[in-house]
């Protein structure tokens, strides 16, 4: 079977995109990260457990805090990433090919 | 040949990359960037002007499937070298991202086949991963509609 949490569902999710987004250049506790949000704590606590499970993000003890920063291997490793950017303009190149193919044969 | 879109955006750098190569000579290649009937036609957007020069700008409008302006994006041209290069600065209207820096180089592999390589650069690495993840919100609305359909064959 397989796992509950996948990363493309973790990522769907606007809320946890904005926490990816957060996290890319700094770790934050879960409370710095929530006071970034209108959602209530406990919603925010339950996105940064999901992240955590699909491993895009990591748990890092410091004192009594707990901080969150992004599993840059994870991150890399999640080449999907990048792929829906990627696929936007493949496509718009296979276009720009076959237009200047008609273009070239009209001429 | 390796036709084959590529992207590559290295982690926490405040860039990207973009390269292809075409089945086309590098001055087709060329042209289609730079005449306005040809970019609308693969780009799919609305060329309100194009003044293709040294210090020339440019501004584009894209609109949504009910006739209404989706975004608007405009720039300027810093270095406009037929064939060769453009370096130009873009930026969507009212959006987060900001300007971005376009290098864009044009090179010949044969006398049929060319190369394009697009470089930008961000104000921030925020801004860059935001750009990144802009098309995932079609994406994702594909993948509900494939999951409502699942669900509808269920009931």
């Amino acid at each position: 079977m397989k796992t509950r949490r996948d990363v493309f569902q973790a990522i769907a999710d606007p809320t946890r995109r904005a926490i990816l987004l957060l996290l890319a250049t700094q770790s934050m506790t879960a409370g710095a990260i929530a006071a970034n949000f209108n959602t209530a704590r406990p919603t925010v606590s339950k996105h940064l457990q999901i992240l955590t499970e699909c491993e895009l993000l990591k748990q890092e003890q410091s004192g009594r805090e707990i901080h969150y920063h992004i599993n840059a291997h994870k991150m890399k490793e999640l080449a999907d990433f990048l792929e829906p950017f990627r696929q936007m303009w493949d496509d718009r190149f296979n276009k720009l090919e076959a237009v200047m193919k008609k273009y070239k044969s009209k001429k | 040949m390796n036709k084959k879109t590529r992207v590559t955006a290295e982690e926490g750098k405040p860039e990207l990359f973009i390269t292809r190569e075409f089945d086309l000579p590098v001055n087709l290649l060329f042209k289609a960037h730079v005449e306005p009937e040809l970019l609308q036609e693969w780009m799919g957007t609305t060329v309100l002007k194009f003044d293709g020069k040294k210090h020339g700008s440019y501004e584009i409008e894209t609109k949504d499937h009910k006739g209404q302006v989706a975004f608007r994006a405009h720039g300027v041209f810093h270095d406009f070298v037929p064939n060769q290069k453009i370096t130009r600065t873009f930026e969507m209207l009212g959006s987060p991202i900001g300007v971005q820096l376009e290098f864009m180089e044009f090179e010949p592999l044969t006398n049929d086949t060319s190369k394009l390589t697009i470089h930008s650069v961000f104000k921030s690495l925020e801004r860059r991963n935001q750009l990144l993840m802009y098309p995932f919100e079609p994406g994702i609305n594909m993948a509900h509609n494939r999951l409502q359909e699942v669900v509808n064959k269920l009931k």
